[in-house]
């Protein structure tokens, strides 16, 4: 236990200090949100419609940031040859790693995002259920890119890489997301407990599914 | 486990494999020959849907393939990884792009398919959608393929993410009768099929499962084969220096 806190810290301390740490995910975030209204038009109507789907892939797309340097940086420094070493379950490793980087970019996405959904329109009630959402949605994308950042290990040169393996797993989760949100938005014409449940699922699968293959992963590159 | 410790001996594999080949290809060649010949001078058009209906002798059969590649580089990744079979690996390398090539016939030929009977190229529909994920899945494999210098390395990362990306294939498969948007349920062994377009059908998977074994077992020669020369340069540039 007090390994797998050492490292959740260890992981939130490095992306502050080296990667510009949430900072730069919100802006990311925030110009993903401003650049939409650009394309589309700034229809305030259309916008309160599609805000939560803007919202949601602007979260997977800062979530995917640092990805690729999530292990490679410990591969690099030795450090990750020294916790194989300590006799730590490489599985527990990566959930640590995971929830470390969660901390560090998506908790951040989560707390900012009401306040950029207003730029987009989106009604009070739409809000809550957005940050809910969010909330138990995003784990299950870092837990998912998990998995790419560990696959990062053993290709060196991955960069965009990490981003086309890691998009098709995280389509569900955005779908679910969305279709949660919808249902206040376009009113009783669809349901929310459904899809609000199955993306609780698909967060719970991937609690299980990540650290699992990450761990696999990252045993593959390192034989 | 027989059969597969036999092949592990890649030795023995080739000479199999090269006695099976030249059965496959025919077999291949007759079934999808007579099965174009039953697909358009042999059947009728259909009452609703006319000639369209000729894309179902080459359209159920390709994406069908594109599934049963990807199921196959699954059971081959736990080879991989359990087993450390040698030739599990050369067949997940050698799939992939035959997958990715059966899942875009798939793709187009339903497209083509959809623009006169449902009026659009493309809906995100559930079975659409989640076989579209598929051929990214297998472009994704190829590109680990493609980056990860030692092969050994390679299969084992592609292993794990073709496991991890095989929780698709049951939602591609039951897609149509969860969601039940706009693709129609398969109906080839539930009766609903008339009987006319049916030995086309047969004769044409018939004729794509021989064509794709022909083309892996071939493209798992070449591996083999390629594996081999390297093997040779090295000792030679050894034995040089």
């Amino acid at each position: 236990m007090k390994a797998f806190l050492a490292i959740v810290r260890q992981t939130i301390t490095v992306s502050f200090r080296s990667g510009g740490g949430p900072l730069v995910g919100l802006i990311f975030f925030l110009s993903v949100v401003i650049v939409v209204p650009f394309g589309v038009g700034p229809d305030l109507n259309l916008l309160a419609r599609i805000g939560p789907a803007i919202i949601w892939i602007g979260a997977l797309l800062s979530t995917l940031l640092g990805l690729d340097r999530l292990f490679q940086d410990d591969r690099d420094d030795g450090s990750l040859d020294q916790i194989q070493l300590a006799g730590i379950p490489l599985e527990l490793v990566v959930l640590a790693k995971a929830v470390g980087h969660w901390i560090a970019t998506g908790l951040p996405l989560v707390v900012a995002a009401p306040i950029f959904a207003l730029l987009l329109n989106l009604s009070p009630a739409a809000l809550g259920i957005l940050v809910l959402t969010l909330l138990i949605g995003t784990p299950a994308l870092t837990l998912i890119g998990v998995i790419g950042g560990a696959l990062m290990v053993a290709i060196r040169r991955g960069g965009m890489l990490v981003a086309v393996l890691v998009l098709p797993f995280a389509i569900p989760v955005l779908i679910f997301g969305v279709m949660s949100i919808s249902a206040v938005i376009l009113g009783p014409a669809s349901s929310f407990g459904l899809p609000f449940m199955l993306l609780c699922a698909t967060t719970l699968l991937a609690l299980v599914v990540g650290p699992v293959a990450g761990a696999g992963a990252i045993r593959a590159a390192r034989e | 486990m027989g059969i597969t410790n036999t092949l592990a001996n890649p030795t023995r594999f080739m000479s199999y494999s090269g006695k099976i080949l030249p059965v496959t290809w025919a077999l291949a060649l007759v079934m999808i020959l007579a099965g174009l010949y039953y697909a358009f001078p042999g059947s009728p058009p259909d009452y609703q849907m006319g000639e369209v209906v000729r894309l179902m002798y080459i359209h159920p059969q390709a994406a069908w393939l594109a599934m049963l590649t990807y199921v196959l580089m699954a059971i081959a990744a736990l080879g991989t990884i359990i087993w450390r079979h040698p030739l599990a690996d050369v067949l997940q390398k050698a799939a992939a792009p035959i997958g990715a090539c059966f899942a875009l016939l798939g793709l187009i030929t339903g497209m083509l398919w959809g623009q006169p009977t449902w009026g659009t190229y493309w809906v995100w529909d559930a079975r659409l959608t989640s076989f579209l994920i598929l051929f990214i899945m297998f472009l994704g494999l190829i590109a680990i393929w493609a980056t990860v210098d030692d092969p050994g390395r390679a299969a084992r990362i592609a292993a794990i993410l073709t496991l991890v990306g095989a929780v698709n294939i049951p939602i591609i498969y039951f897609s149509v009768q969860i969601w039940s948007t706009l693709h129609q349920p398969q109906g080839l062994l539930q009766g609903q099929t008339d009987e006319h377009f049916l030995p086309p059908m047969f004769l044409m998977l018939g004729g794509y499962t021989f064509l794709f074994i022909s083309i892996l077992l071939l493209r798992m020669r070449t591996e083999i084969l390629g594996r081999r020369v390297r093997t040779m340069q090295l000792t030679s540039v050894t034995a040089e220096a």
